[in-house]
């Protein structure tokens, strides 16, 4: 007997169904008393089934521990703390591996030269692809392994010992306020880890209005991409990181500093989500927030060895290798700008001093602004574009970890308003090419892209300006 | 073979086709990478950005491809991974399906084992973290649960690959036909069973034997939007010769 396809059979099923909506009076109560029946005989079936210990210890412990890291008042102040720590370990760790990198990376580069010498080889392909492609490789390996090796085994911890859930129940309510989905804690989570990957996540979210309002301030939380940019400015400027007479409790209180300064950026950066979320939903996408139930996971022990070895396969090789990848051509590209002249000048001197005006309002200056724009394609380039626009077209400078960091920014005119400004920046502007086109997948549509784009950015610009003008005027007037 | 239409990268002829489903947490993936190994094919589900692994697993001399369904609460369709779930185990008919659920929270996880019972009666029930449970002075009685559900329960710790030798006999059982599950599914009221009743009578012309016409029925009844689409999709892909159509409302017919 031959089956009637496609059409007629959705048409003969929705006829059926229409059929029997009124006689089954329909919709919802009909689903709550499906659903309803399925739970009791769960119910019965799993009363049946367990029996418990008169002791229950460890539900109690377990439940008592989740009384505290869920409290209205320890819940925040203790993520922030254990944030913190991640941090602390993180900068403090992080400086001496970066420097033997650095120093092992630009010895072969030496080594590379004179073999393209030896070979004489023209000095543009030289230039391309020693000074161009494979510092700007070298700087992303020395800048952003060492932090990343250590930050996200440890972050790959507190995921396993299932905390993150906790951490999506404490700020609930406050994006509940915010007129946003509390689910949106738990993309926002994801953003940490990758933007691209928080915006995917907010398919979790089933009201469209609230996916909407998740998407487009999904990239107000620093990525993996960023928080090696951050961390390393931080500890150069805030943790005296490379500085000369750093050492004993002068060097803990630094990096305690440099703590407070990622922490005090990543606080900023969940408010601006927030509020950003709350003028969202005020405007362009009024609506209620809808309710649902998030689950709190039992705590795990977790499997130390298999977190070290997978977040570092998983996470840190990951971003890693795309970095690189995007680090190579991006070299190239700004070798090219460096020595391609136009009009007597080098191309990336033009660009740099096109966008001086806006760059020195916003206390950065012309080049960290067209760094930022030719790392579109990932943030991880951004210091290391930069360095190259600095150091391509200025002298030529050894570059051995942070301390070499700290001497380059410091020689371009850096001040820790520079920096400061410079991870404003970093926080809220524009998503990454891989964001943005997953935006664009998401939402299907060119003007929630493009708004995804310039929101971050219009309030990033803000808030250099606001900042720049407010320390310049108080120093100013401070003599 | 429907399978075909979910592109298994490790399917053959003569080769098993079993699925993996369970709520988050419940120590899935660890079964999965326990079960399989090395041999893991990774890719997406068709038409969607939800990734899906399939793996090799070989016992007692047969193969069998392990698919790995996205986590989830429920087969109620709300959520894209919850759709691919319940799309999968209905309409790419798995020779079995294994329901991982979590000793230590069981009865939220029987919720979807009762889901997976109304689509299909194949289905062994893996009962794991029993050592967690057990930590916890929670103690869950296999034969109860297996009387209560009416459907195969093995205990395991698939951290330690504990009790999974068990589980995969039980599933190969299942899968071949040895073990006939009869699953005790809840009843909806004199009311609703009636209007579920007539239903699958009007479904027997448009919905092939294989498919459990009473869940077709519910899903109708309830008002579900996603069964039409999906019953649209896959009928468009004829599954064999649907000589046996109409006569049985058991989903067992000619599996």
């Amino acid at each position: 007997m031959p089956l009637p396809s496609g059409g007629p059979v959705s048409a003969e099923l929705r006829r059926i169904q229409e059929s029997y909506r009124d006689a089954a009076a329909g919709g919802h109560d009909v689903r709550d008393h499906i659903v309803g029946s399925i739970y009791r005989r769960a119910r019965e079936v799993a009363g049946r089934a367990v029996s418990r210990d008169g002791s229950r210890g460890r539900l109690d412990w377990e439940r008592r521990l989740d009384d505290v890291l869920t409290s209205r008042w320890a819940g925040i102040p203790v993520m922030l703390a254990l944030l913190g720590v991640v941090f602390w370990i993180t900068l403090a760790g992080a400086n001496v591996p970066s420097e033997l990198l650095g120093r092992l990376l630009f010895g072969f580069q030496e080594v590379l030269s004179g073999l393209f010498r030896a070979a004489g080889a023209p000095a543009w392909l030289h230039g391309v692809l020693v000074l161009g492609v494979y510092r700007c490789v070298a700087w992303v390996v020395a800048v952003m392994l060492p932090p990343m090796a250590i930050f996200f085994p440890l972050f790959t911890l507190l995921e396993d010992l299932g905390y993150l859930p906790r951490v999506a129940f404490n700020l609930d309510s406050l994006f509940r306020r915010a007129g946003a989905h509390g689910k949106q804690a738990l993309t926002m989570s994801m953003g940490f880890g990758c933007n691209a990957a928080g915006v995917i996540s907010c398919r979790i979210i089933e009201s469209p209005r609230e996916r909407l309002i998740a998407i487009l301030t999904n990239t107000f939380v620093p990525c993996n991409g960023r928080f090696p940019t951050l961390i390393a400015l931080a500890a150069v400027f805030f943790g005296g990181a490379g500085a000369a007479a750093t050492a004993g409790t002068g060097a803990t209180y630094a990096s305690v500093a440099a703590t407070g300064v990622v922490l005090g950026l990543i606080v900023l950066g969940v408010l601006m989500t927030l509020l950003v979320s709350r003028f969202l939903s005020r405007s362009v996408l009024r609506g209620e927030p809808s309710a649902f139930v998030l689950e709190l996971p039992p705590y795990r022990v977790p499997q130390v060895g298999r977190v070290i070895v997978r977040s570092i396969l998983d996470r840190t090789l990951f971003v890693l290798g795309r970095a690189v990848s995007v680090a190579a051509p991006a070299g190239a590209l700004v070798w090219i700008l460096a020595n391609v002249t136009l009009g007597g000048q080098p191309v990336l001197l033009c660009l740099g001093r096109l966008l001086g005006p806006l760059g020195r309002l916003m206390g950065l200056d012309g080049f960290i602004l067209t760094a930022f724009v030719l790392a579109l394609p990932a943030n991880e380039i951004v210091l290391p574009v930069l360095l190259m626009a600095y150091l391509g077209v200025g002298s030529l400078l050894q570059f051995e970890g942070l301390t070499a960091l700290r001497s380059v920014l410091a020689a371009h005119g850096w001040t820790w308003l520079t920096a400061a400004c410079a991870m404003l920046f970093s926080l809220m502007h524009f998503p990454c090419g891989t964001t943005l086109l997953t935006i664009f997948k998401e939402t299907g549509s060119h003007r929630w892209t493009a708004l995804a784009a310039l929101l971050p950015t219009g309030v990033g610009v803000a808030a250099c300006i606001a900042v720049a003008g407010l320390v310049r005027l108080v120093s100013h007037l401070l003599g | 073979m429907s399978l075909d239409r979910y592109h298994l990268r490790l399917f053959t002829p003569g080769r098993l086709v079993v699925a993996l489903a369970g709520n988050p947490n419940t120590g899935k993936s660890t079964l999965f990478n326990r079960l399989t190994g090395l041999r893991v094919h990774t890719g997406n589900w068709p038409g969607k950005t939800v990734v899906r692994n399939e793996g090799l697993c070989v016992r007692g001399g047969r193969e069998v491809v392990l698919v790995d369904l996205p986590g989830t609460y429920s087969l109620l369709a709300s959520s894209p991974e919850e759709l691919i779930a319940r799309d999968f185990v209905c309409f790419g008919r798995p020779h079995a399906s294994v329901v991982v659920v979590d000793a230590t929270c069981l009865e939220r996880n029987l919720n979807l084992v009762l889901q997976m019972a109304e689509i299909t009666p194949r289905v062994v029930v893996c009962l794991n973290l029993v050592d967690e449970a057990r930590r916890k002075g929670i103690q869950v009685d296999p034969a109860a649960l297996e009387e209560g559900l009416g459907l195969p329960v093995v205990p395991t710790v698939a951290r330690d690959g504990a009790g999974l030798d068990v589980l995969m006999e039980r599933v190969i059982g299942v899968a071949d036909g040895r073990i006939q599950p009869a699953p005790r599914i809840p009843a909806y009221g004199c009311y609703l069973e009636a209007c579920i009743e007539g239903l699958s009578g009007q479904l027997k012309d448009l919905v092939d034997g294989q498919i459990s016409r009473r869940w077709v029925a519910l899903r109708l009844v309830e008002g579900d939007e996603t069964i039409i689409s999906s019953l649209a999709a896959f009928a468009a892909l004829r599954l064999p010769p649907p000589g046996r159509t109409g006569e049985t409302g058991d989903p067992e017919a000619g599996g």
